[in-house]
């Protein structure tokens, strides 16, 4: 789970964290007040959606040059970047063409920076347990500084019971290169972010940068946390501050019904028990020349109501022309989700081609229940029979491709 | 031989709930010895034939278990692992999805001061040695016993790769489901190198997927040391990055766990790729025949 850059700030404090002072902002007038209550003289105005790229990011609509991460240096200023932020939607290099709403504005002191470091702490996946990550060269994207010079970044793993030891974070500060007087500050801030990181269980947290002012505070300048979504269970806190806004509709919808779902951009939506299956399917469809229009796991006993709910979700996307259905039942028979199939199917109403794959527990009669549906629908027999058949359904459906259409069902 | 199980392997249910009784009785249909079930507060009843207890110590001393099967909820899944261990349990093979991943990493700290103990999971299918000994959630009848091992991070795909071989009339020594979750007991390479030392196994499939780096680590290994043929196939060459794909471990993050990455290790390493899904058994047919 996804917080805002706010949020994550607000937790870094909580923490014991110097961040840069801030207000939040819904609308422009709570945002001149921010700027108000700064100084009035000048600030930073950061449009709060969870997408990164924002400083190089463009209001989509506006003939205003201004950037998701804006300075103004007058309350006149401050007026018509807020209007704009809060009025057009943000495009940046990961929100895709259509840009991201904003509903929240930070208004941020303006600090003269000196100079910027970045900190870090991940699951390092290797060696088991968490690290914290810091680098003298800050305000850069860490994985770029990992591919160029993997030597110039710190790691030290640390363990959840016993936290990061004081002298690990004395001994990065002293390595990161900061000064005698700024050294104490430092160490607060690294030992906030692991302190976090465990008691909040986060995946990701990073502040990048920590700024050094030119008055000499030490200061998380921009931060970005991310949770443990199985770990959310015992943090109702967190979960509280989830943006709905900022989630991908269907997906949404889909982790609400239990159901695992990906929206991709192709026109073969698939219907999948397993992650791994799920994904083999989609490389299979693009494997024959198809394009998968989402990933979708159902889980190991998807229930009727889940199948159902699946199959509306799928052809809530306009771009699907044809569905994929490929079940490997075990456990679970497949005549009982062929029957889950033929109730869904009937009560979604199915707009374009279904091509169902059973295979496993039950198959036969699972295959008869079928094709004694009276639905429309097109077996196949194994994985590479059914992905050729979706290819050339959702061919065939596609307006531009008529000509290609295969007419009888096979 | 096999490895992890096999006939002798004495199995207990840790969460005797409503799947962990259900699949209790599935194993115990294939022939595994499920010796009894744990459930706090329940000892001392009888559960279809499986006498209950409450602690895992309890049901050691009792029925000589070997092994355990956990199904506990999330929330306490961590600790009946290390209840497990602490009770002598050499395997211990976690079926649950859904645990916090800092609660995996005490968990595995704790295991590296006991390296008798070999965990396999959390979020994964199981453990089956065909006509032995199914310690999972796995279908018992896809598979036949043979000689072609199979590791995986996946369930479902793994029953998949099954039936092919199956249907080519190629049996598995023994297949071993890693789980799906970034923090787990076993790897890739403490699998390749028992079934490298396994005399009945003949030809490993691997079957990885986009997330970490386990499979890069894995090509490294087989490099220097696997001497049978390895086919594999990885799943997620489609996956946009930065999302998570069902399992918490399937994300590619910062441009590392991409399929295309480790299809390249893997191929460095000799390893055969199975281009599509619907090919893995028809590859290891055909590399089991190039050997012969």
């Amino acid at each position: 789970m996804k917080i805002h850059e706010y949020q994550a700030k607000e937790l870094l404090a909580q923490f014991g964290a110097p961040v840069v002072p801030g207000i939040v902002a819904s609308n422009v007038d709570e945002a001149l007040s921010a700027f108000d209550r700064l100084g009035g003289q000048r600030a930073v105005l950061k449009a709060q959606i969870h997408a990164g790229g924002r400083g190089k990011g463009r209001f989509a609509g506006s003939d205003k040059p201004y950037g998701g991460v804006q300075l103004v240096q007058s309350r006149a200023e401050c007026r018509d970047v807020a209007e704009t932020m809060f009025r057009y939607p943000l495009v940046t290099r990961q929100t895709g063409p259509a840009g991201q709403p904003v509903r929240k504005v930070l208004v941020q002191e303006a600090v003269d920076i000196a100079r910027e470091v970045y900190l870090g702490a991940v699951v390092d996946r290797g060696r088991g347990c968490p690290v914290l990550m810091a680098c003298a060269e800050g305000g850069v994207e860490i994985e770029e500084v990992a591919a160029r010079s993997p030597a110039s970044i710190l790691r030290v793993p640390f363990w959840p019971d016993r936290g990061l030891p004081p002298f690990q974070a004395r001994r990065l500060a002293f390595e990161l290169g900061f000064p005698g007087e700024q050294v104490g500050q430092a160490e607060q801030l690294i030992r906030a972010l692991a302190r976090l990181f465990i008691e909040k269980d986060c995946s990701l947290a990073e502040i990048n940068p920590v700024v050094v002012t030119t008055d000499g505070r030490v200061l998380a300048l921009d931060a970005k946390v991310n949770f443990d979504d199985n770990a959310l269970f015992r943090h109702p806190e967190i979960e509280a501050l989830r943006d709905v806004g900022e989630e991908d509709p269907r997906e949404w919808r889909a982790k609400q019904a239990g159901l695992s779902y990906v929206s991709m951009t192709g026109n073969i939506g698939c219907l999948v028990n397993g992650a791994g299956l799920a994904m083999a399917t989609m490389d299979i469809i693009k494997l024959h020349g198809g394009e998968p229009a989402n990933f979708l796991d159902v889980g190991g006993g998807a229930s009727q109501e889940q199948v159902t709910e699946g199959f509306r979700i799928l052809l809530s996307d306009a771009n699907v022309r044809a569905v994929l259905v490929n079940i490997f039942g075990g456990i679970m028979k497949c005549d009982v989700i062929a029957a889950a199939i033929i109730a869904a199917a009937k009560e979604v109403g199915f707009r374009v081609p279904l091509v169902v794959r059973l295979e496993g527990t039950n198959v036969e009669l699972g295959r008869k229940l079928l094709a004694e549906s009276g639905l429309n629908i097109i077996p196949a027999t194994d994985l590479a029979d059914a992905a050729r058949k979706a290819v050339t359904a959702a061919n065939a459906t596609h307006p531009e491709r008529a000509e290609l259409s295969v007419g009888p069902r096979s | 031989m096999s490895i992890l199980a096999d006939k002798h392997t004495r199995v207990i249910t840790q969460g005797m709930g409503k799947a962990g009784l259900f699949h209790s009785q599935q194993c115990r249909d294939y022939g595994t010895q499920i010796v009894g079930g744990v459930t706090p507060g329940k000892g001392g009843t009888v559960k279809d034939g499986f006498p209950i207890f409450h602690t895992v110590h309890e049901a050691v001393r009792n029925t000589g278990a070997d092994a355990s099967m956990v199904f506990v909820p999330p929330a306490a899944a961590a600790d009946a692992i290390l209840e497990a261990a602490d009770a002598g349990i050499r395997l211990i093979i976690a079926i649950t999805e859904g645990i916090p991943v800092l609660d995996m990493v005490r968990v595995v700290e704790q295991l590296r001061q006991r390296p008798e103990v070999r965990l396999v999971g959390p979020n994964c299918p199981g453990v089956i040695t065909p006509g032995e000994c199914k310690i999972g959630i796995m279908p018992g009848y896809i598979h036949r016993p043979g000689n072609v091992g199979i590791v995986s991070r996946s369930g479902t795909l793994t029953y998949e790769a099954v039936w092919q071989l199956t249907q080519l009339g190629l049996g598995q020594s023994t297949c071993v489901g890693l789980g799906g979750d970034p923090v787990n007991g076993t790897s890739f390479i403490d699998v390749l190198r028992m079934f490298q030392n396994d005399p009945q196994t003949e030809a490993i499939v691997l079957i990885g997927e986009i997330g970490g780096s386990q499979e890069e680590e894995a090509a490294a290994f087989i490099r220097e040391y696997v001497t049978k043929p390895v086919v594999a196939f990885i799943a997620g060459r489609t996956a946009p990055p930065g999302k998570r794909m069902g399992h918490a471990g399937a994300i590619i993050s910062g441009g590392t766990g991409t399929a295309a990455s480790k299809i390249a290790s893997l191929q460095a390493a000799g390893v055969v790729i199975a281009e599509s899904p619907a090919d893995l058994g028809k590859t290891v047919q055909r590399v089991l025949q190039e050997r012969r």
